[in-house]
């Protein structure tokens, strides 16, 4: 049989970093083939690839469709024959209808004027198709979920798809729903529709795939064909994960004291959606001097959990009790929390961390102004003075202090706001991401920093998707899924199997 | 991790420090260039005592209300409504004053209240609604140009009492009247701040210096601050030989002296410019961004009620018209003078440089004989060619 698609020796560099290499991945006609693998392993890389997001010429290697080699320039070549792409983040417009979004980009017409009967009979038939009861002229915005993955689909089928990519489809479903979802890819499969389904969660790849493949660090390790016998979980979790794990981190001797910082029933709800609880009625601590990891996957809910406890700065109807050494501390506002003794270093450096255009120094004492004034007054001195200490104990790579911070490479960035936030010389650090998108060199360096803080004593909490760097740098892992922690490890005892797997169990109970 | 501290002094790169600050500079040069061209073209009417003293007067409102606008500006903001806001204050003015004979220090502070009202009526759906200041201030701007003629019921109102008028047509107390033909107080007030101003600036340099602070050029300083010596002496010395410092140009004088303060060396004002140069950043570094949102506008409205007292006084009348446009002039003021678009960049001197240069471009065109209509042309395409060099230069 020939293969629907074949794909070649793909490499992708994004500035140095090696995203994809050497991968090849093929599809037959009518298969379900996953594709799995941890955060960042390349898997999204590779549908983008495939799709034309990145055009020809910007990657190493053949794509071949249909048994012709195809150079995308972008993504409307790709869907011209048939590849749809449906990703995690829908992408359906709210306030437009069922029909108005399946035929956002090409809706029925007569010279030019859109057929609204043509638009209303087409979008019944595949709303028929896909098992969906709603009036074609439903909004977007009053259905669930479940159901606007479906007006997705509905809209892949509109354009004739031959190739369907689904990216985590059931991520934010419920199990009725995610069970629907994957009987509709069965009964396509049996008309010939070939799919490729990325997802976490192995207990629906093992059920409907027909062949898995594993992505690690940019790489195909395997891929397994489930019709020569039943596949273990275990097994694939062991080929995400498994890697060499070298000295790719400082060595410390950790001196673990007394609590300090506890949260006791920390419960938080959806900004937008009300009834939607994120975060479940958690308990975190963290002691003196410890470095405490929390892993999960994606929208597991570990930044949302964070800072929701610096200052209610996500979410709503925040409830729980906050302590530091045991006392109640009022954490409803950033500048509270601030004042308690709490610092948030956020994932997202341009988004939320930095002032870009503002230079260095301003940067650094912008979270400790008064640290650097009198009666208000900025004296430029002696911010200088601090601005200058942190850039040498730190080595924030830049010309001088007066060098804008969105001109630094993404590791000196990530220090300067170190910097900031030792500045309000905090005793609990939380790290979000602190590593995301910098070289190894940096990366040490960082971890350096880490560990130097956890021995001065501050209780440092690290949230990363690399587990080796949880592994690396952690006293205690907590594991934390769909806003709940699932797991606990300590150092000793933590593996990247048994993380995986912490999160996979309770991806398998969900509700 | 401070086993390697290099605490070595800085080294002063003054190639850096004049790129950094050549947009000051060059704002400074283009309105030395725009004077320069006018005093040729009008034959040295631009700068005759009279005509200063005029241009001062005519531009004292926008200069006022630029200062609040350059703080809603570089928030991420825009307040389109300082025009009617200062109309409908003047109207208020007129109205306290002259219909019902209050006295004009209570009516001032009533009116200056009034604006700080207004602009936290405004403020508030901007930054606690998260409403766009630029819908809020629309209403705001229809709202308060159809209060204004309401109260004065469609007439003109005045004329105020000459104790008001004195804020906008006074000019400082002669303390050497048999000096001669010279106003010697101001001159002598103006030589003193000349000298103030340059000796401040050495301090500043010496203290910079001693800190392995950036510094200009020894040369470059020495330059500067001849110039702006020179350039102020020069400047009084003009208008000393008319009738003396306009009671509003002192005014205006150390407002803006006290917002460049404000802006440049406070936590305040470092926090106002944090909020429009990345507000969720600054909202994480424990910076109460709505409220600073919400006291840039209140600020904005006492500065617009200033001004609108300012401009009733100038003209001895409130009418239904006064003030319609200004918030035009005033924003073009802020943008020529470098403030961004996005927030978090701008600074006084460019707002008042800008103000200035709307100005005498203004005054100068009006001496030429150039009808208003292409003087609005040439305002409007400097506008655009000021804010595209500075989109440019960014890009470089």
């Amino acid at each position: 049989m020939n293969a629907i698609l074949e794909m070649r020796g793909i490499s992708k560099s994004f500035t140095g970093v090696k995203a994809l290499s050497d991968v090849s991945f093929t599809v037959e006609p009518g298969e379900i083939h996953a594709l799995v693998g941890e955060n960042g392993a390349g898997k999204s890389t590779l549908m983008e690839v495939l799709s034309g997001v990145y055009p020809h010429g910007s990657y190493e290697g053949a794509i071949v469709f249909d048994g012709e080699e195809r150079r995308f320039r972008d993504i409307t070549d790709s869907e011209a024959l048939g590849i749809i792409i449906i990703h995690q983040e829908l992408a359906l417009i709210p306030l437009l209808s069922i029909a108005e979004n399946i035929f956002i980009a090409n809706p029925p017409s007569r010279f030019g004027v859109i057929d609204r009967d043509a638009v209303d009979r087409r979008a019944r038939e595949l709303l028929v198709t896909v098992g969906l009861d709603e009036a074609p002229d439903t909004l977007i915005t009053d259905l669930g979920v479940g159901k606007q993955q479906l007006v997705e689909i509905a809209k892949a089928l509109s354009k004739k798809v031959r190739l369907l990519i689904l990216d985590e489809p059931t991520a934010s479903l419920n199990e009725t729903d995610s069970a629907a979802l994957l009987d509709l890819l069965v009964a396509f499969r049996a008309q010939g529709l070939s799919a490729i389904l990325i997802s976490h969660k192995l207990n629906e790849v093992a059920r409907v795939a027909d062949r898995i493949t594993v992505l690690r660090d940019g790489r195909t390790v395997d891929t397994l064909d489930c019709h020569a016998g039943p596949v273990e979980e275990d097994r694939i979790i062991r080929k995400m994960v498994d890697r060499d794990l070298a000295h790719r981190y400082p060595q410390r001797e950790p001196k673990v004291g007394e609590p300090v910082f506890a949260v006791q029933n920390w419960s938080v709800y959806h900004p937008l959606h009300a009834d939607r609880q994120v975060i479940k009625n958690v308990d975190f601590h963290v002691k003196r001097g410890e470095i405490v990891g929390i892993a999960g996957l994606m929208g597991a809910g570990r930044t949302e959990f964070a800072m929701s406890i610096f200052g209610g700065s996500w979410g709503r109807s925040i409830t729980g009790h906050a302590t530091l050494h045991g006392k109640k501390i009022d954490v409803s506002t950033v500048g509270r929390t601030i004042d308690a003794g709490l610092a948030y270093v956020t994932e997202d450096r341009k988004q939320f961390g930095l002032l870009l255009a503002s230079d260095v120094r301003k940067n650094i004492t912008l979270a400790n102004l008064d640290g650097v004034a009198s009666n208000r007054i900025i004296d430029d001195v002696s911010e200088l003075k601090v601005a200058n200490d942190y850039r040498s104990r730190m080595r924030i790579r830049c010309n001088d202090v007066y060098q804008e911070a969105g001109k630094l490479s993404g590791g000196n960035q990530q220090k300067v706001m170190l910097s900031k936030w030792l500045f309000t010389d905090p005793q609990v650090l939380i790290l979000d991401e602190p590593t995301r998108g910098i070289d190894v060199g940096a990366k040490y360096e960082i971890y350096c920093i880490i560990n130097e803080l956890a021995d001065a004593g501050k209780s440092v909490i690290v949230i990363s998707s690399e587990m080796p760097e949880l592994l690396g740098i952690c006293d205690r892992i907590c594991v934390m899924n769909e806003g709940a922690f699932v797991g606990e490890f300590t150092a000793t005892e933590a593996t990247q199997e048994k993380i995986m797997r912490a999160i996979m169990r309770k991806g398998d109970k969900t509700p | 991790m401070s086993d390697k501290t290099v605490a070595a002094p800085e080294p002063r790169k003054h190639a850096g420090f004049l790129k950094n600050n050549l947009r000051e500079y060059g704002m400074l040069l283009s309105l030395f260039a725009i004077m320069l061209f006018f005093q040729v073209g009008t034959e040295g009417t631009l700068l005759r005592p009279l005509n200063l003293t005029n241009l001062v007067l005519q531009n004292s409102y926008i200069v006022i209300m630029a200062l609040g606008m350059l703080l809603v500006i570089v928030t991420g903001h825009i307040d389109l409504s300082v025009g009617s806001v200062a109309g409908f204050v003047g109207a208020v003015a007129a109205v306290l004053m002259v219909r019902y004979g209050v006295h004009f220090i209570p009516a001032t502070i009533i009116c200056l209240a009034l604006g700080g009202l207004i602009g936290a009526a405004q403020g508030y759906w901007v930054a606690y609604f998260k409403i766009p200041s630029f819908i809020v201030t629309l209403a705001g701007m229809l709202v308060f140009k159809g209060l204004a003629l309401a109260i004065l019921q469609g007439q003109s109102v005045g004329p105020f009492a000459p104790t008001f008028q004195k804020l906008s047509s006074g000019f400082i107390p002669e303390l050497f009247p048999d000096a001669g033909v010279l106003y010697p107080t101001s001159l002598l007030i103006g030589a003193a701040l000349a000298a103030a101003l340059v000796a401040m600036n050495m301090k500043a340099r010496a203290r910079q210096q001693s800190h392995g602070m950036e510094a200009e050029p020894y040369g470059f300083f020495v330059f500067k601050n001849a110039l702006l010596f020179a350039a102020i002496v020069y400047f009084t010395y003009l208008i000393a030989s008319h009738r003396g410092l306009p009671n509003v140009l002192v005014i205006m004088m150390a407002l803006i002296g006290i917002y460049a303060f404000i802006t440049t060396r406070t936590t305040v004002g470092r926090q106002i410019y944090a909020v429009g140069g990345n507000a969720k950043a600054a909202k994480l570094s424990g910076i109460k961004t709505e409220r600073l949102t919400f006291f840039t506008f209140v600020n904005m409205g006492v500065l617009a009620a200033l001004a609108g007292l300012v401009f009733a006084a100038r003209l001895n009348t409130a009418t239904p018209k006064a003030g319609l446009g200004f918030e035009l002039d005033v924003i073009a003021a802020c943008f020529i003078g470098g403030a961004s678009a996005y927030g978090g960049i701008g600074r006084v001197g460019g707002a008042v440089i800008g103000a200035l240069i709307m100005g005498v471009m203004n005054n100068g065109m009006s001496i030429l004989g150039i009808g208003i209509d292409y003087q609005q042309v040439i305002k409007g395409l400097v506008l655009l060619g000021a804010v595209c060099l500075d989109v440019y230069n960014q890009k470089r």
